[in-house]
């Protein structure tokens, strides 16, 4: 009877532990997958208002987001004709990002733009900046790089920079609490 | 007392003391933080940045022009364990207190 006891409570012991390792983390998990302005500007206010609340937070950078972390100024080298139509046809960082909607032509871009500042709202360059400061994770899709022809001496200087695939994306989301698709 | 300081309620978590408007004015702020020139996330990143610069029970009061910050700081004490104490509207801005 005792010994039997004893089974039963290393295996409840045994199911608990299991069961609190697989719970999800205080994380939160967005993929990138849209360039639209509105939408990454989206992407990165929660990113960042999660790190005030202490969530880590990983981005996944994936198809139109991709262009959105290529620095304006720099260029990559050895590029095929189809690369480098893409490249010049693609936003060139975050600057050239356009809205989703009203855009008309990049005047309501611009509008939008002007009424952020004059309201306060930070730009989407300061906000991927303070995003670099409070160790918010971008990965980007690998795949995408390579189907956009962008060479890494081409993206920005993010200091928690990676280019992963599919897989990392799933482990890290398994693990949290939080997913988003924008 | 302030018109709009009986609602004060909608924006506390279960557990919070909210103090009345004359007691949070009569309180004295280890660390004021003025975010009124940034808008969502700005108040929220701000508060949390002066967090790090005073003492467990010391005082800390955030001044905001934006009112969504009333919701979100009693949501961001719950989570980092901090007493939210209630917040004063004045004229085109609000006074939010929490103890750290």
């Amino acid at each position: 009877m005792a010994n039997e006891l004893e089974l039963q409570v290393k295996q409840l012991e045994a199911q608990l532990k299991e069961l609190q390792e697989n719970q999800p983390k205080d994380q939160l998990s967005i993929i990138v997958f849209s360039g639209d302005l509105d939408k990454v500007l989206a992407a990165f206010i929660i990113a960042t208002g999660a790190r005030a609340m202490d969530s880590e937070v990983k981005m996944f950078f994936t198809f139109w987001g991709t262009p959105i972390l290529r620095a304006k100024n720099k260029s990559g080298k050895g590029k095929d004709f189809m690369s480098n139509m893409l490249g010049w046809m693609l936003p060139k960082g975050s600057t050239q990002a356009k809205l989703s909607k009203l855009n008309m032509g990049g005047m309501g871009t611009e509008m939008l733009k002007s009424v952020m500042k004059k309201k306060n709202v930070s730009s989407l360059e300061s906000l991927i900046e303070v995003a670099g400061e409070l160790g918010v994770e971008i990965a980007i899709c690998q795949m995408s790089m390579d189907l956009m022809g962008f060479k890494k001496e081409e993206m920005i200087d993010y200091p928690h920079l990676s280019y992963v695939g599919v897989g990392t994306y799933l482990s890290d989301a398994q693990e949290s609490k939080i997913q988003l698709f924008i | 007392m302030h018109k709009k300081a009986k609602y004060n309620y909608l924006f506390k978590n279960q557990g919070d003391i909210i103090m009345t408007v004359e007691e949070l004015k009569g309180l004295k702020s280890d660390k004021v933080v003025d975010a009124r020139g940034t808008a969502c996330p700005g108040p929220l990143l701000a508060a949390k940045k002066a967090i790090g610069d005073i003492q467990p029970g010391q005082i800390m009061e955030i001044l905001s022009a934006d009112e969504g910050t009333k919701s979100d700081i009693p949501k961001w004490s719950k989570k980092q364990n901090y007493e939210y104490l209630g917040s004063i509207d004045e004229d085109g801005m609000f006074r939010l207190f929490l103890k750290k």
